[in-house]
C-alpha cells in the first residue's frame, strides 16, 4: 500500500496480513467463576505512613478544630486570588504530611491528587511544585477517597512503594466555579451546604518501607470499594445530599453483601459530605435494605461545623472528607478508640452546564477499610 | 450478527425508582417558610423604599429648583453608590440572606449583583475578567427588561 510518493522518497506500509486482521480472530475475556465484584481486598495491608490536614479558621472553630494540623490565618494564605490560596493551601497539607514522615518529595513515588477546580487546577500546579510523577483524579469530594483506593492498589500491586494522596477545596473557588460570585446577595435554600476551605493529604506506604520495632499498631487500608455512577435523578444543584446518599449506599451494601458485613463488623462507618439531610437519608435507605446504622454512623458534613455555624446542613466539598479523615478520624484510630473504620466519601459528579440542560446528578462513592493492624 | 437490544424494561424500572426516590426526597427536605420569607422581604424592601423616599424628600427640600425627575435620578443613585459600597464591604450579601427578595429587586439588588460580578472576576484582568463577565448575573435582568418593555412599547403605539 503506497501511502505517499514523493520524488526522492516513497511511503510505503506493508499490505496487512489478512487473515490476522479477518475478523473471526476477535478477542474475548476468558470468565472465571469468581466474580470480580466492587471490593478489592489487599493482598498485603497498606500503611498509612502520615497524614496532614489545612483548613480555615471557620473549621477550626467547628467540632474538629482541636484535631487539625494547621490552620489559616486568612482565607487567601496572603496570596492575591483565591485559586493560588487554594494551591497553597495543598501544597502545605503534603509538605506537612511529608516532613511529619521525615520524608523529602524525592522519595515519593507517586503524587494522586485531585480538586473540585476546572481541569482540577490545584492539583496539577502542585505536581509542577513537587516535580514528581502525577496522577491527576476527579471524582468531585469523593477524590480523597478515590486517590487512597487507588493508591493502596498501586502499591499492592508492587510497582510503587510510597504514594501521596492529596485533595483541597476552597469555599470561594468553589463558589465562583458552581455558583454566584462571593459578595453576590441571593438566599439558599435551608437543604443547601457549605463547601469547607481546607486540604488534606495521606501518605501510603508499602510495609516493606517501615522499620516498625516498637510492634505499635498502624493504621492499614485493608479493603478499597470502587464505587459505581448512581444516578436517582436528582437535578437540583443545592440538594447534593439528598443526590449523593444512593451512590453511599450503594458502596456501602456492595461491600455488606460481597464480604457478608454487617455494621457490627465496624467501629465506625463515615460518609463523605452528606450533611444532614443526606445522612439522614442514608440512615432510611439502609434501613430499608435492613441494615440499622445507628449510633456506628457519622457523617464528615455534619462533624465539619456547628449548629450555630449557620452552614444550612453542614460541610461538603473535597476538602470536607479529606480534612475530617486526616485530622479526626485517623487520630482516634491512633489512640486506639476506633480499630476498623470504613471510610465512603462521596462525589456528585456535577456540571452546571448539563444541570442547566435538564440533566439529572450522577453521583460516585468509593470507599476504603482502614484498620488498626 | 444481530444488533443487541437495549433493555427498556430496566429504564422503565429506573424512572420508577426514581420518581419514588424524588417523592421521598421532596417529602423530608426541609422548606424556607413562605410566609416568614414573605415577611422578611416585606419588611427589608419597604425599609430601602422608605430610604429612598427619605432620600428624595431630603434632595427637594434642600434643592427646591430641582425638577422632580432629576430629583429622583439622583436618589436613585445614591442607592446604586450605596449598595455598591455595602457589596465592597461585604455586608450585602449578608443582609440579603436575610432580606431575601427585599433586596434583590429593588435597585440596589442589580447593583450588588454587578458589583459583585466585577469583583469576584477582577483577578482575571480587567478585559477578559471584568469586562466580559460584569453582566454575567444581571445579563437575564437586562435582556428581559429590553425586550418586555420593547413589546409593551410596541403594544402602546399600536393600540391608542
Amino acid at each position: 500500500m503506497i501511502l505517499h510518493k514523493g520524488e526522492n522518497c516513497r511511503f510505503v506500509i506493508k499490505e496487512p496480513d489478512i487473515e490476522l486482521m479477518s475478523p473471526k480472530t476477535k478477542k474475548t475475556i476468558r470468565h472465571t467463576n469468581d466474580i470480580k465484584g466492587q471490593v478489592t481486598t489487599l493482598f498485603n495491608p497498606v500503611s498509612i505512613l502520615s497524614k496532614s490536614s489545612v483548613a480555615s479558621s471557620k473549621e477550626a472553630n467547628g467540632p474538629i478544630g482541636k484535631y487539625l494540623s494547621n490552620v489559616l490565618e486568612d482565607d487567601k494564605c496572603g496570596e492575591k486570588t483565591f485559586e493560588k490560596a487554594e494551591l497553597k493551601m495543598l501544597t502545605m497539607a503534603v509538605l506537612d504530611a511529608l516532613n511529619d514522615a521525615n520524608l523529602s518529595a524525592k522519595d515519593i513515588d507517586l503524587l494522586l491528587a485531585g480538586d473540585l477546580l476546572n481541569q482540577i487546577t490545584s492539583s496539577s500546579y502542585l505536581a509542577r511544585e513537587l516535580k514528581i510523577p502525577y496522577l491527576g483524579l476527579y471524582s468531585a469530594c469523593s477524590t480523597m477517597t478515590q486517590s487512597l483506593a487507588l493508591g493502596a492498589c498501586l502499591i499492592d500491586s508492587g510497582h510503587f512503594n510510597t504514594v501521596a494522596c492529596a485533595t483541597a477545596s476552597h469555599f470561594a473557588t468553589a463558589e465562583r466555579q458552581y455558583r454566584y460570585p462571593l459578595e453576590y446577595g441571593n438566599q439558599r435554600p435551608p437543604y443547601a451546604q457549605w463547601t469547607v476551605t481546607g486540604a488534606g493529604c495521606t501518605i501510603l506506604t508499602s510495609d516493606s518501607m517501615i522499620q516498625n520495632d516498637s510492634k505499635q499498631k498502624m493504621q492499614k487500608i485493608t479493603h478499597t470499594i470502587i464505587g459505581k455512577a448512581i444516578d436517582y435523578g436528582i437535578n437540583d444543584i443545592n440538594n447534593m445530599g439528598a443526590a449523593m446518599a444512593p451512590a453511599a449506599v450503594d458502596s456501602m451494601m456492595a461491600f455488606f453483601n460481597e464480604k457478608n458485613a454487617s455494621v457490627n463488623d465496624f467501629d465506625l462507618i463515615v460518609t463523605g459530605d452528606l450533611g444532614k439531610l443526606g445522612s439522614d437519608i442514608v440512615r432510611d435507605l439502609m434501613r430499608e435494605r435492613g441494615h440499622e446504622l445507628g449510633q456506628k454512623y457519622v457523617d464528615c458534613g455534619n462533624l465539619i461545623y456547628d449548629v450555630n455555624q449557620r452552614c444550612y446542613q453542614g460541610g461538603s466539598g473535597a476538602g470536607c472528607s479529606a480534612v475530617a479523615l486526616n485530622s479526626f478520624i485517623l487520630d482516634k484510630m491512633a489512640k486506639g478508640e476506633y480499630n476498623r473504620v470504613a471510610v465512603f466519601a462521596t462525589g456528585a459528579l456535577m456540571n452546571p452546564t448539563m444541570c442547566n440542560q435538564g440533566e439529572s446528578i450522577p453521583c460516585i462513592s468509593h470507599g476504603v477499610i482502614i484498620e488498626n493492624l | 450478527m444481530t444488533k443487541k437490544k437495549i433493555d427498556v424494561k430496566h429504564q422503565s424500572k429506573d424512572e420508577a425508582r426514581n420518581q419514588r426516590y424524588n417523592q421521598y426526597v421532596n417529602a423530608v427536605t426541609p422548606q424556607t417558610g413562605t410566609a416568614k420569607s414573605l415577611f422578611h422581604s416585606f419588611l427589608v424592601g419597604g425599609l430601602i423604599c422608605l430610604i429612598g423616599e427619605i432620600l428624595f424628600n431630603l434632595i427637594r427640600a434642600l434643592f427646591p429648583a430641582m425638577s422632580e425627575i432629576m430629583a429622583g435620578h439622583l436618589m436613585v443613585m445614591v442607592l446604586i453608590v450605596a449598595a455598591i459600597f455595602l457589596t465592597g464591604l461585604g455586608i450585602y450579601d449578608v443582609m440579603a440572606r436575610k432580606g431575601g427578595a427585599g433586596m434583590f429587586l429593588p435597585i440596589s439588588g442589580f447593583a450588588n449583583a454587578m458589583a459583585s460580578a466585577s469583583m469576584e472576576h477582577k483577578s482575571e484582568g480587567l478585559i477578559m475578567g471584568t469586562s466580559v463577565k460584569l453582566f454575567s448575573v444581571v445579563g437575564p435582568v437586562l435582556v428581559n427588561g429590553i425586550v418586555w418593555s420593547s413589546l409593551a412599547g410596541l403594544i402602546r403605539l399600536l393600540l391608542p
